[in-house]
């Protein structure tokens, strides 16, 4: 029954979805929906590493890492290929074997959580670094220049298949964004419901049992973590596409404090919640960037400490959890005025 | 010859620089097993604290060498109280909380000074190696690294607060039965640790300047020299030290200091790889 109840759900999720995706671009002016699409392209990453630190139990510092890798794949080969279909393969590709290799390295060598997050932490670091130094025209991989710490320009957007005329309005990524963020919300449901999903739980909740009982640990927060990265990497090709300029600043520690922040405060072990977190997040940043009172780092970090040390379980999961304390007083209440 | 010893003296001197980033955490993760994220900000903190310091007319050597460690302490010894005493024995949300302190204190010494590059002059003077010339300065901060580790151990090893802290670290409910106020050890130790930092910002701070994002380019080295270092603290320091600091040197003289810094990380990724436990661990374990 609970699975019928869950499969319910998902449809219900995915028809208020819809409707939002096409309800928003007629109702906001389009300077709002540019901003709503940034919110959505990020949402995605926030997805990624509610995936691998939620479910996965894998706490990763490094996450911008693999959506910067994405985001300069897809830069780098549209602006060799022309056309956009292999690019945004590959932007998903590329970064989901960068995170194998590095999962290859660290899970399988059992390598404890703290340092796990310093090596991500590093790897990030070191990917910021190499960026930052590429500039100048010697660093070219075939027409595309990196342009170190500058970035790269006016990159092509997404096309229709073999159309490369046919690119991507503002309002068209919108939909695309949506989509996409819709169609990971929904599969990642899916795949956790799969029985690799349950594996994986199990393995965050005591990995030494699943082992026991014969499932491979390392390989599991292997594939998990791989997904993740591909995800990530999904986000940010988008993300080029959506400034159509990438610079080494995605690979930035802010970046990937910036997603770790969105998690905690949407509440770890759901996927609602980062998506909740991003959203509400981006906006403060955002509003604090207009009015100059406050530094952004200067809340941010308040935020993650306050959340840290007060509401560690994140906002989706303590809303849930007072929504139902007070339905099960109410119940209570009904049960009390029968008795007498 | 001379440029063989002038790269010698090179490589002393990113050995010291090394060690002394790292000496503050050692005691802080390498001892109580907190992960400050923050480490980082501790040193470019002791970095302003030098340079204001030292525009507010103080000799420069007392304000790099008493003001910035004593600052940063007394910062360390806030911050344990406010936000660290209540993590301890949950390493992922100590990360995670420490790691929103380092930004808040960037957001902070960005309001307060401004996105830009401040700096002191380095005491002047210079060696003469044949036809090279290298600052004096880079001797000091050898001298000065070699000063702070044989001080550390020397008060960890001799001191009755060296030992009391060593009894705690290594069972605090068996100290605290036995009379030791554990909590204020706590913090007293992480103030030390963090003062370490404050030290070494401020000795870097004439070499470098001082941005306030400075500490994400300290952060990792300084992490990964520790934990490279393995369990025993202070000796695995200085070996991991030794290794990456001629590692960095050895690359960035034959490339780009860029590329330099990037061999130092990936060659402290496959070491862990490879030596999970670090380098003391290892052998440690050999000798076992």
């Amino acid at each position: 029954m609970s699975v019928t109840k869950g499969t319910s759900g998902l449809i219900i999720a995915a028809a208020i979805g819809l409707i939002l995706l096409a309800a928003v671009p007629k109702i906001c002016d389009p300077v709002v929906l540019i901003e709503l699409t940034s919110y959505v392209i990020l949402a995605v990453l926030a997805l990624s590493l509610g995936l691998i630190w939620g479910y996965g139990g894998i706490l990763c510092f490094g996450q911008s890492a693999f959506f910067g890798i994405g985001a300069y794949a897809y830069t780098i080969a549209v602006i060799n290929l022309g056309d956009s279909t292999v690019p945004l393969l590959l932007s998903v590709l590329v970064p989901g074997l960068f995170a194998a290799l590095l999962g290859f390295f660290l899970f399988y060598a059992r390598v404890t959580d703290v340092y796990f997050g310093v090596i991500t932490l590093t790897v990030t670091l070191i990917l910021y670094k190499v960026m930052n130094s590429t500039s100048g025209a010697q660093y070219a991989i075939g027409n595309a220049p990196l342009g170190g710490y500058n970035g790269i320009p006016a990159i092509p957007p997404i096309n229709l298949p073999g159309r490369p005329d046919l690119s991507l309005t503002s309002e068209g990524l919108f939909y695309v964004s949506g989509l996409v963020l819709l169609a990971t919300y929904l599969g990642l449901h899916v795949v956790l419901r799969s029985r690799f999903g349950q594996v994986v739980v199990a393995i965050r909740e005591n990995e030494r049992r699943a082992e026991l009982l014969g499932y491979d640990a390392r390989f599991f927060k292997l594939a998990v973590f791989s997904i993740g990265g591909a995800i990530a990497g999904l986000a940010g090709c988008l993300f080029a596409n959506w400034g159509l300029f990438i610079s080494p600043d995605v690979f930035g520690l802010a970046q990937s404090a910036q997603v770790i922040i969105w998690v905690i405060v949407g509440g770890t072990g759901t996927l609602l919640g980062p998506i909740v977190g991003c959203f509400v997040i981006q906006w403060i940043t955002t509003q604090l960037g207009t009015q100059q009172l406050l530094n952004a780092s200067l809340v941010l970090g308040a935020i993650l400490i306050g959340f840290v040390l007060l509401v560690p379980k994140g906002v989706v999961p303590t809303l849930g959890q007072s929504i139902q304390w007070v339905r099960l007083r109410s119940n209570v209440a009904v049960e009390e005025k029968r008795v007498p | 010859v001379d440029l063989l010893i002038v790269l010698f003296l090179e490589a002393l001197r990113a050995i010291a620089s090394l060690a002394l980033i790292s000496a503050g955490l050692a005691i802080i993760f390498g001892m109580m097993r907190v992960i400050n994220l923050a480490h980082g900000e501790f040193l470019m903190l002791g970095g302003y604290a030098a340079i204001v310091a030292t525009k507010a007319g103080i000799n420069i050597w007392i304000s790099i060498l008493l003001i910035s460690p004593i600052a940063v302490g007394l910062i360390g010894v806030t911050i344990e109280r406010t936000i660290i005493r209540f993590l301890y024995g949950r390493p992922r949300d100590t990360m995670l909380a420490t790691w929103g302190l380092s930004l808040l204190l960037v957001g902070l010494i960005t309001t307060i000074f401004g996105n830009t590059t401040s700096g002191i002059s380095a005491p002047p003077g210079s060696l003469q190696v044949g036809d090279h010339r290298i600052a004096a300065y880079s001797l000091i901060i050898t001298a000065i690294a070699v000063a702070v580790f044989a001080a550390i151990w020397a008060f960890f090893r001799y001191s009755r607060f060296g030992l009391i802290a060593r009894s705690t670290m290594q069972n605090a409910d068996m100290s605290a039965a036995l009379g030791v106020n554990t909590s204020r050890v706590y913090a007293v130790t992480f103030g030390a640790g963090a003062g370490l930092a404050g030290l070494a910002g401020g000795v870097l701070a004439p070499v470098t300047g001082i941005v306030p994002t400075i500490g994400a380019a300290y952060v990792a080295k300084a992490f990964i020299t520790v934990i490279g270092g393995g369990p025993a603290v202070l000796a695995g320091t200085i070996s991991a030290s030794v290794l990456f600091g001629a590692i960095d040197q050895i690359v960035t003289y034959l490339s780009t200091p860029v590329i330099g810094e990037v061999a130092l990380l990936l060659a402290a990724v496959v070491l862990l790889r490879f030596l999970p436990q670090g380098i003391t661990g290892y052998f440690f374990r050999r000798a076992a």
